[in-house]
């Protein structure tokens, strides 16, 4: 299973990004492989109309079965969420990315 | 002469002000009074008209064509707004964030996003004593303020000649619908309070006229709050200030009961009478 995280860095210890559209970065944990890899999604920063499908676009090539994120999509991000078979869990603004995918193995994450 | 009424600052004045002069202009001269804050339209609170005139507003935004599509992705590289975006083997087309700018439609190779029109919103003009008023409004859910406020300009231009003196209460602010406001503007009042925020925003509405090239005076309203910033600022800057509206209960009575306030309060139409003597030997126009 694929595990995606908007975050605030790099690492495990990062903070979860609160933010959908304008996450400064997507981490993919592959399970199997058990490898956490890094998409850099900072240039959204720049952006001023549409981040929410822009970085929703990103998730759709990314391709994973599970994103964990905050405050979750906006209306237009969740548009084209839609067209992914992927589950959304938020809450997770407060945690790292370490602490939320043990929230969400303890189901302690709201489904979106 | 076309003159806009804008601000940095929301809540400085700029519908009391704009009602205000536009009805106490109207008295003597031609003019229409537009409010461009299409958004919260306010000014119809202290214009009691009779209406005249209603017309649904429309927009431009492509339709994806799935049909002659080629799946090339020339659209969503050229959206600015990333309104366009080619997700796998379709092409989602988002019409609150399109600002109705043809790129995509025009530059399809297989003409694959023809535009249609959608409704934005709705233009209504009222006559009032000797006032035309317009009131544009965009519809709920509407997201883009600008393409409504560029149509109910070009309604104005095209419906009243260069003998009236063309009002327009902008928007708050200094972002893309006060530009569209602004920008063809022969002249702009910058209305502000005495205050910190209100110097502050001041200042940032002042940079963006600079920077779109604008005439522009400015009017403080609330006088007598506050400091004395704004009024060093503009003189360090060389800004003339055209008028000082006294900050007076009475007037804040007046506008919650959606009243005019010149002509009851004689000192706010003294300073009417300053700042329409400016605008009239600005335009040189006759009575």
């Amino acid at each position: 299973m694929k595990i995606a995280f908007t975050a605030k860095g790099t690492g495990w210890d990062s903070p979860i990004d609160p933010r959908l559209g304008r996450t400064e970065y997507i981490l993919l944990y592959d399970e199997d492989k058990d490898e956490l890899s890094v998409t850099d999604n900072r240039e959204i920063e720049g952006v001023a109309h549409g981040a929410g499908p822009k970085t929703a676009q990103l998730l759709f090539d990314i391709n994973p079965d599970v994103l964990i994120t905050g405050n979750g999509p906006g209306d237009n991000a969740a548009v084209v969420l839609k067209q992914i078979p992927m589950k959304i869990y938020v809450g997770a603004g407060e945690l790292t990315v370490k602490t939320a995918l043990e929230a969400y193995k303890n189901n302690e994450l709201k489904e979106f | 002469m076309k003159l806009t009424i804008a601000s940095g600052k929301g809540g400085t004045g700029k519908t009391t002000f704009s009602t205000n002069l536009a009805m106490y202009l109207a008295e003597q001269y031609k003019v229409v009074l537009t409010d461009l804050d299409v958004e919260e339209p306010n000014s119809g609170l202290f214009v009691h008209g009779r209406q005249t005139h209603q017309q649904d507003m429309f927009k431009m935004i492509p339709e994806w064509d799935k049909n002659v599509c080629t799946l090339c992705g020339n659209c969503q590289q050229l959206c600015s707004y990333h309104a366009v975006m080619k997700l796998g083997s379709q092409v989602m087309v988002f019409p609150e964030l399109c600002h109705g700018c043809y790129a995509c439609s025009e530059l399809c190779p297989a003409h694959a996003l023809p535009m249609h029109q959608i409704k934005m919103g709705e233009l209504r003009q009222y006559r009032a004593g000797n006032l035309d008023f317009i009131d544009s409004r965009l519809d709920v859910g509407q997201e883009q303020a600008v393409p409504l406020i560029a149509q109910t300009l070009d309604y104005v231009e095209r419906n009243f000649d260069t003998a009236y003196l063309k009002l327009y209460d902008a928007p708050p602010g200094t972002t893309c619908p006060v530009i569209k406001a602004t920008q063809d503007a022969d002249l702009v009042i910058l209305i502000t309070e005495p205050t910190p925020f209100g110097l502050h925003d001041l200042k940032l509405a002042i940079e963006t006229m600079r920077e779109l090239e604008k005439d522009f005076v400015v009017v403080v309203n609330r006088f007598g709050i506050g400091n004395d910033d704004v009024l060093r600022y503009c003189e360090k800057e060389g800004i003339i200030v055209l008028a000082k509206l006294p900050n007076d209960r009475h007037i804040a009575e007046l506008y919650s009961r959606g009243e005019l306030v010149y002509p009851h309060i004689p000192e706010f139409a003294e300073q009417l009478r300053l700042i329409g003597d400016f605008i009239m030997s600005q335009q040189g126009m006759q009575s």
